[in-house]
């Protein structure tokens, strides 16, 4: 069953209602969205708006109550192996070091071992976690455990990125390297991210589209096209005008009551 | 550095108390009959490590609570990891496992007098019958208690259901198997003095009952205090394995607390 269409990723007419203690609560609904290849999509809106449940449905860890998520064109069933997903939480392996935790998807392609550590020497660098190869998860602080996930994301090496808020325990240049590198490696390897965030400038400056939810139950309610360059300099970026016209125009999408107030 | 000596000290002090106390009542109150006494104690003791009694007892305790024990581990580690991925024979099996866990194990010494005789390999069976319902239900509980979102992020990243047992299962539920080996420890100890004490003529426990009937009471506490030697060395084994397969654990501990 070929659906016809374009796009890597699409979700059709998507609706995600959980039943839990004979409460049933609708997440997500009415989605209807398509991914093209190569494509950065960011998805902000308010906390439990579903943004997590859809990334979930993308990598087929739930199925939709209705509509169906298709990946190039095939409904996806059991889990999607095209996608990498961090997420929210890390879910590193605390029996292992960090450097080890990045070589297990590198251990699972079957890599020799000096390939494997070469690899992960270099993520290690890429994600400035040097000096800190044999520390155990637990010994590092949160912002260097999502980067130590990030590291691992990246040496799996998948088709698509489904990123949970990869950034969000970063400090303002750590977090402008790390999206200086996603947005190398979508542009060197072609990559699909869809990638969600609670921070607006985030979900302006690294996105070709931006998704804007409603709250629970959460409705897409506006589709922003940044049409920013694929290649661009994210630090001079916040300063430019058409940078501040876009995220102008986001905020006040997120928090109209403010506005309103503030216009009256 | 000063706080470990002080209480080192403290300790060296209550042990000093301890046994000049005991010394003294035993001598005062002529009760060296019922308690013995520390220096017959340890006067026993040379004759025993002497004469080579000691020796032959203590070696065939030993061999008979080491290999009750491998034995014991190893086929609970085995039947513990194949029915907690195994998850339909495990829901058939459980009221089964469960009836047969909840028996106290020691009600069986008379049974495996009866199926194996009294010689060593009953003993060796008893005690493996032992240890392997304890390392069993933890290793089941550890399997059973595996974290699915890191079963799922390998399984996105395309792992065989090997590398999920190799990367994420027995790592994870080494903390529990090691709960259940900490366990067992004891339990050897117990199953095997209680064997040597039905049925045999060797051995710490036969040492027990034997000089226990004979109203040697320096012989009975001499053998105990071997006994308590013999479960702290095991432990001691354990917890040094369990520092060498789990380094994760002592850095943990080493951790300041955080929440
Ligand atoms: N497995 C689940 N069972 C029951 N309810 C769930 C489950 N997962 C999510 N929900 C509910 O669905 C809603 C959406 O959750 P989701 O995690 O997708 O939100 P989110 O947009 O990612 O929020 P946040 O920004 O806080 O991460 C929430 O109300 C949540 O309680
Ligand atoms: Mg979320």
């Amino acid at each position: 069953m070929v659906a016809g269409g374009g796009g890597l990723i699409r979700f059709e007419g998507i609706n995600k209602t959980f039943n839990s203690g004979g409460r049933s609560l609708e997440a997500v609904g009415e989605i209807n969205l398509t991914v093209q290849e190569g494509e950065v999509i960011t998805l902000v809106g308010p906390s439990g708006c579903g943004k997590s449940t859809l990334l979930n449905m993308a990598a087929g860890l739930m199925k939709p109550t209705a509509g169906v998520v298709c990946y190039r064109g095939n409904p996806v069933t059991g889990l999607n192996r095209h996608v990498g997903y961090m997420t929210q939480s890390d879910h590193l392996l605390p029996w292992r070091s960090i450097a080890k935790n990045i070589a297990v998807p590198l251990e699972i392609k079957g890599l020799s071992r000096v390939k494997t550590s070469a690899r992960v020497a270099e993520l290690i660098d890429l994600v400035g976690l040097t000096g800190f190869e044999s520390a155990f998860p637990t010994q590092v602080s949160g912002g260097m455990r999502k980067r130590a996930a990030l590291a691992r994301l990246l040496a799996s090496d998948p088709e698509t990125l489904l990123m949970d808020e990869p950034f969000a325990a970063l400090d303002a240049q750590l977090r402008i390297a790390m999206q200086t590198e996603l947005l190398r490696v979508r542009e060197k390897f072609g990559k699909t991210i869809l990638f969600v965030t609670h921070d607006p400038d985030e979900a302006i400056s690294i996105a070709d589209r931006c998704v804007i939810f409603s709250g629970r139950p959460g409705r897409i309610v506006r589709v922003l096209d940044t049409g920013l360059p694929r290649r661009r300099d994210l630090a001079k970026l916040r300063f430019e005008p058409e940078f501040l016209t876009l995220a102008r125009g986001l905020w006040e999408q997120l928090t109209p009551d403010m506005h309103a107030e503030a216009c009256s | 550095m000063t706080d470990v000596l002080k209480i080192n000290v403290m300790r060296l002090i209550l042990a000093v108390a301890f046994l000049w106390g005991w010394e003294y009542a035993a001598t005062a109150y002529k009760l060296s009959f019922y308690i013995s006494r520390p220096s017959e104690i340890y006067a026993r003791l040379l004759l025993w490590v002497g004469d080579g009694t000691l020796a032959k007892h203590l070696f065939v305790t030993i061999y008979v609570a080491i290999s009750g024990f491998v034995l014991g581990s190893i086929a609970g580690l085995l039947v513990g990891l194949v029915l907690g991925r195994a998850k339909t024979l495990a829901r058939v099996l459980d009221p089964f496992l469960m009836a047969f866990y909840s028996m106290p194990k020691v009600a069986l010494a008379p049974v495996f007098v009866l199926w194996f005789g009294v010689d060593t390999s009953m003993k060796v069976i008893f005690v493996a019958t032992v240890v392997f319902f304890l390392v069993f239900i933890n290793t089941y509980s550890g399997v059973r208690n595996v974290s699915r979102e890191q079963l799922t992020i390998l399984r996105l990243m395309g792992a065989s259901e090997l590398n999920l047992l190799t990367k994420i299962v027995f790592p994870s539920a080494l903390v529990w198997v090691f709960a259940g080996l900490r366990l067992s420890v004891p339990y050897s100890l117990i199953g095997t003095i209680l064997g040597e004490m039905t049925a045999t003529n060797k051995g710490l426990g036969y040492l027990l009952a034997n000089t226990a009937g004979t109203f040697d009471t320096a012989g009975t506490f001499t053998t105990l205090f071997v006994i308590i030697l013999l479960s702290m060395t095991f432990n001691g084994v354990v917890r040094v394995l369990e520092h060498v397969l789990m380094p994760w654990r002592i850095e943990h501990d080493a951790e300041e607390a955080t929440i």
